[in-house]
């Protein structure tokens, strides 16, 4: 039997009661949210908080909305919730796309989309759908708060910029497009990813204006692809770029062996993986702008 | 640290002292002798310890049992209503869901909330629901067999009671 080491337990019952509990018990107490991968991780002793600050009663961190054309998720919002929201699907079908693939039902009623990016875990999903559409982390703490691009979230695997005594309480993305998807390999049904991408895209006259690519297990710094981004933005949205795009991934992208795989293959994924995630989100575009299509 | 808790579980409430890392899975079978749901892998693989908390399934073994204080747990011991067994009870006799009947508890809590949400789920929906649920016996025909036999029971029985109340004006 798997059972975590001896901890104090608190009950947040808002966002300033959560801070002034992280203040009080400092750098040893965590904050639980659906528990998901914190809990399993002080099962195996590998995280033994002192205390922990249980945020699921704090029902002002579970809503989706828009707001000036921007979606804002809570930090509580469970999977389940990002995955039947009417909105989300609506304005970012890469989050729709992602959930579809994320553990299974009964775990994705419980865990959370902060949780899933403060776990930090190499191979989350989230992060790479995040990173793909450009969001933004808002944290707060005692001293106010501070907004932070997804894009520098990551200090590295299992590490974000959240510090003792913050707490991430909102993900932010500006609507600028619409056409988003997001495709993964697994080994079966509910595995983490061995491999997988997002990708979003806006055109203007034929052109590609704006091109996030994100990537999940592949080593890629900070969940996406910089340079797969800069040479497709500027040119147009054809069959031929995107495989090179896929090319170019593949090259700077840092993939590890490990039981899901060897590198090369990893590398392949990466290639076919991006290719193919920028025309799904083509065919999107297309289909939300019929007057100006793209190839 | 010892606290004092109080879990609502089918419809009983519960008042006990426990350490908080006591997780929910243990609470209900050593706690309060509730050991219908099972209890397998510990790592929130293989759906054995399915349980509602507030009307939604989770695992249980991935559940602190602080966490669930003041609120509502549905087990499998609360699915047999006063006329009898539960439709998806009575589905897994009729269609041999299950074999050795690990994994059953949380297949039957998983497949009433389907049924709940879901009065018609298809074959793919059955099967995306269980996805998180594992059956080393069945091979899982028999188990989509028996939450479509009870979807089907409960959708005649429904049709029914419809007809019957349409007679009842129409006389
Ligand atoms: C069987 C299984 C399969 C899974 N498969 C996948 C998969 O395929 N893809 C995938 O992406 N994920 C997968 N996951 C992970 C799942 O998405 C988790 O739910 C998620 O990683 C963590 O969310 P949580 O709310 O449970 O976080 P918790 O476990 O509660 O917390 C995780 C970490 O984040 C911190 N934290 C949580 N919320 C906040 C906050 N608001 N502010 C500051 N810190 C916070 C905690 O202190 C902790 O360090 C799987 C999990 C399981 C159990
Ligand atoms: S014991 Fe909980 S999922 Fe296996
Ligand atoms: S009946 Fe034996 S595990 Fe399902």
């Amino acid at each position: 039997m798997q059972v975590p080491a001896q901890f104090r337990y608190e009950k947040a019952s808002s966002v300033e009661h959560a801070l002034t509990l992280l203040d009080r018990f400092g750098a040893e107490s965590r904050v639980v949210a659906g528990g998901h991968s914190l809990i399993p991780m002080m099962k195996l002793r590998l995280a033994q908080p002192e205390a922990l600050i249980d945020i699921n009663d704090l029902d002002e961190l579970a809503t989706i909305s828009v707001e000036q054309s921007t979606l804002c998720i809570g930090a509580l919002v469970r999977h389940t919730d990002l995955l039947s929201s009417a909105l989300v699907g609506e304005h970012f079908p890469i989050f729709a796309d992602a959930e579809r693939v994320i553990a299974d039902p009964v775990v994705r009623n419980r865990g959370t989309v902060g949780g899933s990016l403060c776990q930090a875990d190499p191979s989350e999903d989230l992060s790479a759908a995040f990173a793909a559409v450009r969001g933004e982390a808002v944290i707060q703490s005692a001293d106010g708060v501070r907004t932070v691009p997804v894009r520098e979230f990551f200090v590295g695997p299992y590490q974000t910029v959240v510090e003792p005594g913050e707490l991430l309480v909102q993900l932010r993305v500006p609507i600028r497009s619409s056409a988003s998807a997001y495709l993964k390999v697994e080994r079966r049904a509910g595995d983490w990813a061995v491999a997988a991408a997002g990708a979003e895209l806006r055109l203007a006259d034929g052109v590609l204006a704006e091109t996030g690519i994100g990537l999940t297990a592949l080593g890629a710094p900070n969940f996406h692809a910089s340079e797969a981004e800069d040479f497709l933005t500027g040119g147009p949205a054809t069959d031929e770029r995107f495989a090179e795009a896929g090319r170019i991934a593949a090259r700077h992208c840092n993939p590890i062996a490990d039981q899901r795989g060897p590198e090369a293959y990893k590398r392949h994924l990466a290639a076919t993986l991006v290719d193919r995630v920028l025309r799904v989100a083509r065919t999107r575009w297309n289909g939300l702008h019929p007057e100006e299509e793209a190839r | 640290m010892i606290m004092e808790v109080t879990v609502t579980v089918n419809g009983h409430a519960y008042t006990r002292t426990i350490e908080p890392r006591l997780l929910l899975t243990h609470f209900l079978r050593d706690e309060l002798g509730l050991t219908g749901t099972h209890w397998g892998c510990d790592t929130s693989n293989c759906g054995t310890c399915v349980v509602w908390l507030d009307d939604v399934p989770v695992k249980s073994c991935t559940v602190l049992a602080v966490m669930a204080d003041g609120r509502q747990v549905r087990t499998v011991e609360g699915l047999e209503g006063a006329d009898g067994l539960d439709p998806v009870q009575q589905g897994f006799v009729a269609c041999h869901g299950l074999q050795c009947g690990f994994c059953t508890p949380g297949m039957l809590m998983t497949a009433r909330w389907l049924i709940d949400h879901n009065p018609a789920p298809s074959e793919g929906d059955i099967r995306e629901a269980i996805s998180g649920q594992l059956c080393r016996c069945t091979g899982y025909e028999n188990i989509v067999r028996s939450v479509r036999w009870a979807a089907e029971h409960e959708a005649g029985v429904r049709e029914h009671t419809v007809e019957e109340a349409g007679t009842e004006v129409q006389a």
